[in-house]
């Protein structure tokens, strides 16, 4: 993989994933909403060894101007041999319950805006017969709880919408990769108490280097929570309505 | 989860706020009530000078960005929270190395600075704080200044040694140094006592960029201080830069009953029997020659969950070594070293730190299990010797030397002290200075 466009790079996960492709000598196009932050990406890019780097700046709420990053992307990379979606943000619940416009919203940032560019890459993709694309959903998307559901449902429908489109590119040889991260020690949970289920950033990042590679297609990272998430999903649901989760 | 506290694992750490830093440009962030900062990079310090209890810590991991590299010059800069492993990591293969690595590369840019950290090299090189070229400094005013040789001199003089006490490093530029493997040409030495390393350290110091010994502690007699002198120079038999890299963590805690004194004299004796000739050349890759211990993540679990103390000392080098016997036969009869007893002559190339650690001299590094009061008070008893010597203690490896001690190891106190950030402080720093 030489030619890779990776939306939402400055994100702490995906600046990972980004470092690894710049260490075998990648093109890249990164996309992000600060252009301080972009900057800064791309010159460590450049020194770990990315051939070249391209930016470019979007809002995940201006969806139709969407289309039009992906074209740059690929006016200025000629072709593209996979994508990477790693954008979003974690809502906060407790207004989202007051307000359906803040859910409305969560729903934009982490749903619609990945299907606006999924909906461009996948027809690239579909006649250009082979490619990996790649997008960060969440272990929250498994099962909806009452602390965190906004956000798991937005992620939800991201995994529905990814099982759809990757059984739909399989035949025409390409890849889809659901990343399901369970807790990450970011700047998005910086809020957040800790606990020992905490992964890093790099860990992470690595991970979906790893399975873009090997055009994977459902990925837990860290791998244990395929075990934590069998569990959850398998407590009936009149146990698990009682459950303070 | 990261936990934030030294390598030691003491003090333990009761109450400690922990803060992140994001950005270059942003404002430094600090506790909204009067609690004192104090930078925190990977954590590899020994003692509490990385750590600050009842206060609150600025951890640096997200600045971990290249910033820019120019081939023609090897000059590197990099925001501070960067490590010497991923520096080595993109670096080693494009023909490039450290100018100045400690025993481990787990370190990040800032904490290399700020301990003015020195090396095999030192010898020939001298310490970090010499391949600096220039850093950013953030203050608790806001302020964000560059300091050189030339621009903020003085606060570039301070900060090189400066415990992470004059302000938040931002960014670091230092001069990498062109090599043509990632191998080196080594020879180990085996000496029999302490005069045998003297003589092979001065026959063999100037034609090695790199050398170190390890010692054994617990023989006496006409064997007192026998061990192993490793030296290197980097190849140029070979061009390949690939690494053979495999690192296995410690896995649990160890039982603190394990390191006991019979235990410490077999390993140390088969340590020293490994090589049956008395000298042995190989080509080795800088891993295994620079980072032994990198190869166990979390190595320092080894000593239970007491944790452990480290001693360096450096003293001046009287002609017959009478001081450093003297600090061996104290070891010997203490029965309380461990394995990793390493011992290097420091060369005379001087820092441009207020505060560096090295100088002239030998210098000792050593750990003891944390026994309590029976270990600590061989350390006292160790202190002054070396102080009485007209030696130095390192702050970095230190959890328990007293404010006298201090004192005596850093005689330009007074002139570094000025430059010290009002918002900054340390467990260490306290503990020395009340």
């Amino acid at each position: 993989m030489k030619k890779i466009v990776i939306i939402g790079a400055t994100s702490a996960v995906a600046t990972e994933t980004a470092r690894c492709f710049a260490l075998e000598g990648a093109e890249l196009f990164i996309a992000g909403r600060s252009e301080e932050k972009l900057e800064r990406l791309a010159n460590d890019l450049r020194c770990r060894g990315a051939a070249v780097v391209h930016t470019g700046l979007f809002n995940s709420r201006d969806l139709a101007a969407h289309d039009q990053l992906l074209e740059q992307a690929f006016h200025k990379l000629g072709e593209i041999d996979a994508a990477l979606i790693a954008h979003g943000d974690l809502p906060n619940q407790a207004e989202c319950q007051r307000a359906w416009v803040e859910t409305a919203r969560a729903l934009e940032t982490n749903f619609l805006s990945p299907v606006a560019f999924l909906t461009w890459l996948a027809n690239y993709f579909e006649t250009r017969g082979k490619g990996n694309i790649t997008v960060i959903s969440s272990v929250a998307g498994d099962r909806g709880r009452q602390s965190n559901y906004i956000y798991g449902c937005a992620k939800g429908a991201l995994a529905v919408f990814l099982q759809g489109l990757r059984n739909r590119l399989a035949p025409r040889g390409v890849s889809v990769t659901t990343i399901k991260p369970g807790f990450i020690d970011t700047p998005m949970t910086a809020h957040i108490k800790k606990g020992p289920l905490f992964a890093s950033a790099e860990v992470v990042g690595k991970r979906i280097y790893k399975a873009m590679k090997r055009g994977e297609s459902v990925v837990y990272a860290p791998f244990f929570w395929r075990f934590i998430m069998l569990i959850i999903i398998h407590i009936p649901e009149f146990v698990f309505k009682k459950l303070k989760l | 989860m990261r936990r934030y506290e030294s390598w030691g694992r003491y003090p333990k750490i009761r109450d400690q706020k922990v803060l992140s830093v994001y950005s270059l440009k942003g404002p430094l962030p600090l506790p909204e009530d009067d609690r004192s900062v104090l930078p925190y990079g990977l954590g590899r310090s020994y003692g509490d000078s990385c750590v600050n209890d009842n206060n609150a810590i600025i951890e640096t991991s997200a600045l971990s960005n290249f910033i820019a590299f120019d081939p023609s010059t090897g000059i590197l800069r990099a925001e501070s929270g960067v490590s010497l492993a991923t520096i080595l990591k993109v670096f080693v293969p494009k023909g490039w190395f450290l100018p100045v690595t400690p025993g481990t590369k787990f370190v990040t840019l800032g904490g290399a600075i700020a301990n003015d950290i020195h090396g095999k090299n030192h010898h020939r090189a001298g310490t970090f704080g010499r391949h600096v070229t220039q850093f950013g400094l953030l203050r608790s005013t806001g302020e964000h200044l560059t300091c050189s040789p030339t621009q903020n001199a003085d606060l570039f003089r301070a900060t090189i040694g400066g415990l992470g006490l004059t302000g938040l490093i931002s960014w670091v530029e230092i001069k990498l140094i062109h090599i043509r493997s990632a191998y080196l040409d080594t020879r180990t030495i085996k000496f029999r006592n302490l005069d045998e390393f003297v003589e092979i350290s001065r026959e063999n110091d100037p034609i090695y960029d790199y050398s170190v010994s390890w010692v054994d502690c617990t023989t006496e007699g006409d064997q007192l201080g026998r061990g192993l002198f490793m030296a290197g120079n980097f190849s140029e038999r070979t061009k390949s830069r690939q690494p053979p890299s495999l690192a296995i963590p410690f896995p649990c805690q160890a039982p603190s009953w394990l390191l006991n004194s019979y235990f410490m004299r077999s390993f140390n004796t088969l340590y020293y029997n490994k090589q049956f000739s008395r000298s042995v050349d190989a080509l080795t890759h800088y891993e295994p020659f620079f980072y032994p211990l990198d190869a166990i993540i979390n190595w320092n679990r080894m000593y239970g969950s007491r944790g452990f103390f480290q001693y360096q000392f450096v003293v001046p080098f009287d002609q017959k070594g009478e001081t450093i016997k003297e600090i061996f036969r104290r070891i010997t009869r203490s029965k309380r070293a461990s394995f990793l007893a390493v011992l290097k002559t420091f060369g005379d190339l001087e820092s441009p730190g207020i505060m560096s650690f090295p100088r002239k001299g030998i210098t000792l590094a050593l750990d003891f299990p944390n026994d309590g009061a029976p270990t600590l008070a061989l350390m006292n008893e160790l202190d002054t010797i070396v102080l009485g010597a007209g030696g130095s203690l390192y702050p970095a490896k230190d959890a328990r030397m007293s404010h006298k001690g201090f004192l005596a190891s850093h005689p330009r106190l007074a002139e570094f002290e000025p430059h010290i950030d009002p918002r900054f402080s340390s467990s260490f720093w306290r503990r020395v200075r009340n």
